[in-house]
């Protein structure tokens, strides 16, 4: 089953093409690695996914559904740039006001649970803003996988992210993956990627210059799809 | 045996439109009460309006030397011109706040409609606003000696109030991005909120000078109260396309 289609999508930012022509496709249950240099058009990709930007052309689908309709929001979550959570509110708040955003049913079990997920259960009344910059970015983890969605859109994932938050955010994915959920990251930390990749996909000025399955030379040589079909 | 049929179905479609009014209106609160707890945890905003405001009525103060008649004459234009400017300091946080950490993001993110969270948005400037000019209005009465029946000069201060927040919180959506928008949100809300703050104006002054705002001002009323309507249904509609593009 088709989780995310991306079909011939162009996205302009005044006369330049940030996205020329995209194609590409994730199956329920895949990770997708979308690599490129800086400025290749990665983020831009998954904001349009995510329906923060429409596409000047062409169209997203995740599952068979616009990226904008309510239900389909339902079933994405987004870790981009920034953490996503409020300084000036608790851990605890944060995630009871997402919960609640997300109409889950027990907002405040689900805000305990992925407290205890991401060891944050002891501070969950601090205000975010008195929280070193790996405990936030666990937080931000949480924050993206409290409502259970079935594709995970993430923008350089593993950037800044501490040892300990690596490997939460590393054991999440891969119970999301082994539970049929879809993955697209976007990354510069090849090797972190690949190791969880099935597919790659590589952007070269806001075009797919290679997309395929992710193969065994690419996780021993992470330069390798670059040499091969990046400029 | 057809109405039979549809009978059930109608049952259930309104059952879900009622789930569906339930579900928004509790969303709106949601997002309100964020804003709320959000904006008394720092007080930023809410402080910066209320020195300015209690600042510009002393400087005011100062400024006009007047008699009765001549205060009872402009005494709507100034107050409500304090409120406007004090107000924008409020509004400008509004969707400024969600800037740090990528919030807004988030929000855009969430199932939840443009509308919904520029109604919970809207609502929090509303109440914050209010506070603002509640606290204010005391003052105003000491400094130039001037009282107001409280029940008349409440509904004036609601409606006033609601057109200056919609105007202001469309406007700090559309703004939230730019570089200058602490210049660009009173640049755009002020042309727009004329035809209110006008109605507020004359119906402050008529009241002030003891005449009711049910009798010849009237119609001042009205314009008030179709302002509100008028954009707030406009910026529902809006809101979306200002969000996402």
């Amino acid at each position: 089953m088709t989780a995310v289609t991306v079909d011939g999508v162009w996205k302009f930012y005044g006369d330049y093409p940030a996205l020329r022509d995209v194609r590409l496709d994730a199956e329920a249950g895949t990770c997708l690695a979308l690599i490129g240099r800086n400025g290749a058009g990665k983020t831009t990709l998954l904001r349009t996914i995510a329906g923060f930007a429409k596409p000047g052309k062409g169209a997203i689908r995740i599952f068979g559904q616009e990226p904008r309709e309510t239900e389909t929001r339902r079933h994405i979550g987004v870790i981009g740039h920034g953490i996503a959570v409020y300084d000036e509110l608790s851990a605890y708040e944060n995630l009871t006001l997402y919960a609640r955003l997300y109409g889950l049913l027990d907002p405040r079990r689900a805000a305990l649970e992925w407290l205890e997920q991401t060891g944050l259960e002891r501070v969950r009344d601090g205000l975010v803003r008195e929280f070193s910059r790996g405990m936030r970015q666990r937080l931000a983890v949480a924050r993206a996988f409290l409502h259970n969605p079935s594709v995970l859109l993430l923008d350089e994932p593993f950037t800044a992210l501490d040892d300990r938050a690596i490997a939460v955010l590393q054991r999440l994915l891969r119970e999301a993956l082994a539970n049929g959920k879809t993955v697209i990251m976007s990354t510069h930390q090849l090797r972190e990627a690949l190791e969880l990749s099935s597919h790659v996909a590589l952007l070269n000025r806001g075009a797919v210059a290679f997309h395929g399955a992710c193969t065994a030379e690419m996780v021993a040589d992470p330069g390798w799809v670059y040499a091969r079909y990046g400029d | 045996m057809p109405i039979a049929r549809e009978l059930p179905d109608v049952a259930v479609k309104l059952a879900q439109a009622d789930r569906r009014r339930s579900s928004f209106t509790r969303l709106v609160f949601v997002v309100m009460a964020k804003d709320l707890r959000a904006e008394l945890r720092t007080k930023e905003a809410v402080n910066a309006s209320l020195a300015f405001a209690v600042v510009i009525l002393v400087l005011f103060n100062f400024a006009f030397d007047l008699d009765d008649a001549a205060t009872r004459m402009i005494i709507g234009g100034l107050l409500w011109l304090v409120f406007a400017f004090a107000g924008t300091l409020v509004l400008n946080r509004s969707f400024a706040r969600e800037l740090p950490n990528d919030c807004l993001d988030a929000l855009v993110a969430a199932p939840v409609s443009g509308a919904t969270l520029f109604l919970g948005k809207a609502l929090a400037n509303y109440v914050l606003v209010l506070a603002v000019e509640l606290v204010s209005l005391p003052v105003f009465g000491i400094l130039y000696n001037v009282w107001f029946p409280f029940g008349q000069m409440i509904i004036i201060l609601a409606l006033g109030t609601w057109a200056l927040t919609v105007i202001g919180t469309v406007f700090s959506a559309l703004t939230v991005n730019i570089r200058l928008r602490e210049v660009m949100l009173p640049m755009l809300t002020y042309p727009m909120l004329v035809p209110a703050l006008m109605g507020a104006m004359v119906l402050t002054a008529q009241l002030a000078a003891g005449t009711s705002i049910w009798g010849e001002s009237a119609t001042w009323l009205k314009v008030l109260t179709g302002f509100d309507v008028l954009y707030t249904a406009a910026a529902l509609a809006l809101v979306e396309t200002v969000l996402v593009g």
